[in-house]
């Protein structure tokens, strides 16, 4: 498949991670908790279970491709009454390459 | 001719005839509103149904809050025109942001659907104006994020400006606790079942008013809130025909 037209666009691979505010309950985070002792393990808390949001963004840079994701953020992924998030950059996703690594 | 009230169908909306024929008995004629549309087509009053709109994806009513009828009625709540959220309708209007607070995971994880008992904090609403007495009403609940959460300084604005609707109560009409109490489904803090904007035009309840709208549904005791609604709705149709227009006309 070939690439689109000789735009100036690129495109740009993002991760958002949403958590549970701190003091928000989290039941999975503590339902999660509770079964830690049935594996054995100790010493392991605060577990907190939020979701993780990937995509692909085409813009002209990365700078635009971020203040886009951290719109729909902000705006969608997120609710900013009870969850916070990261952005993480993934790096540069050319239209054939898929990510590097395992 | 009853007063027109639109039900607002989202895919994934399951209450609507329920919510229909609920507000049928209470005298309205229910006008059903398709996700999709950007005009209210002049109703009096809006219900957000219970459901699962869009799926409860990513969170429960925030890809509802995008839909080309959720403009529509946030410029109709914004000119003051009556808005009732059931149950994921309320969860709507909380993404929405039309309605204080959020609703999370029940604390108990589990999806809960059983007959409540919820009291009317104030009975001069446009929501509550004919149930008449302060005494328990029972309905179900049926959801799984009906968690009432706000920060402790919303929470007091709310009591402080009468903004919470609805509570949910023991048997002898004392408020629900917060954790290990039945009364209370779902852990909302300060036992908080409904709530209201600060203009008293939009509620949201997460209990289910349009399932106990008649005897034979073991309960009557929802109708009374549906008929507040409609009356209140009938009011402001006889003194605001013109005003109607125009709301449609901007949406």
């Amino acid at each position: 498949m070939s690439t689109p037209d000789a735009g100036p666009a690129a495109s740009f691979r993002f991760a958002v991670n949403v958590t549970p505010k701190e003091g928000i309950l989290d039941p999975q985070g503590r339902a999660v908790e509770q079964s830690l002792p049935h594996l054995g393990v100790t010493g392991v808390g605060h577990v907190r279970v939020g979701r993780r949001v990937e995509m692909t963004v085409e813009a002209p840079d990365e700078a635009t491709a971020r203040a886009i994701v951290d719109r729909l953020a902000g705006e969608l992924l997120a609710n900013a009454l009870i969850e916070q998030y990261i952005v993480e950059a993934l790096g540069g996703a050319s239209s054939t390459a898929t990510r590097a690594g395992t | 001719m009853g007063v027109r009230v639109g039900v607002v169908v989202f895919p994934g909306s399951n209450c609507e005839q329920d919510t229909t024929w609920g507000l049928r008995l209470a005298g309205a004629e229910p006008v059903e509103l398709w996700h999709e549309s950007a005009d209210l087509g002049g109703v009096a009053a809006v219900v957000l149904p219970g459901g699962f709109a869009y799926g409860d994806y990513l969170r429960a009513g925030v890809i509802a809050r995008f839909s080309p009828v959720m403009r529509a009625v946030a410029a109709f709540a914004a000119e003051g025109g009556l808005v009732l959220g059931i149950c994921n309708g309320f969860q709507v209007l909380a993404e929405a942001g039309l309605v204080p607070g959020a609703l999370l995971r029940n604390r108990g994880l589990r999806f809960v659907c059983r007959e409540v008992a919820i009291a009317p904090e104030r009975l001069d609403t446009p929501f509550t104006r004919l149930v008449g007495e302060d005494r328990p009403l029972r309905m179900p609940v049926a959801h799984g994020e009906g968690c009432y959460y706000a920060d402790a300084e919303t929470l007091d604005a709310l009591e402080r400006d009468g903004q919470i609707l609805f509570r949910y109560v023991r048997p002898d009409g004392t408020p629900a606790g917060e954790t290990d109490d039945p009364a209370n489904p779902n852990g909302s803090l300060r036992a908080i079942a409904g709530v209201m904007n600060a203009a008293g035009n939009v509620a949201g309840l997460m209990p289910h008013p349009e399932r106990a709208a008649e005897a034979i549904l073991g309960s009557a005791d929802g109708l009374p809130i549906l008929r507040s609604l409609v009356a209140a709705a009938g009011e402001r149709t006889g003194a605001g025909g013109a005003a109607r227009v125009s709301a449609g006309a901007t949406a």
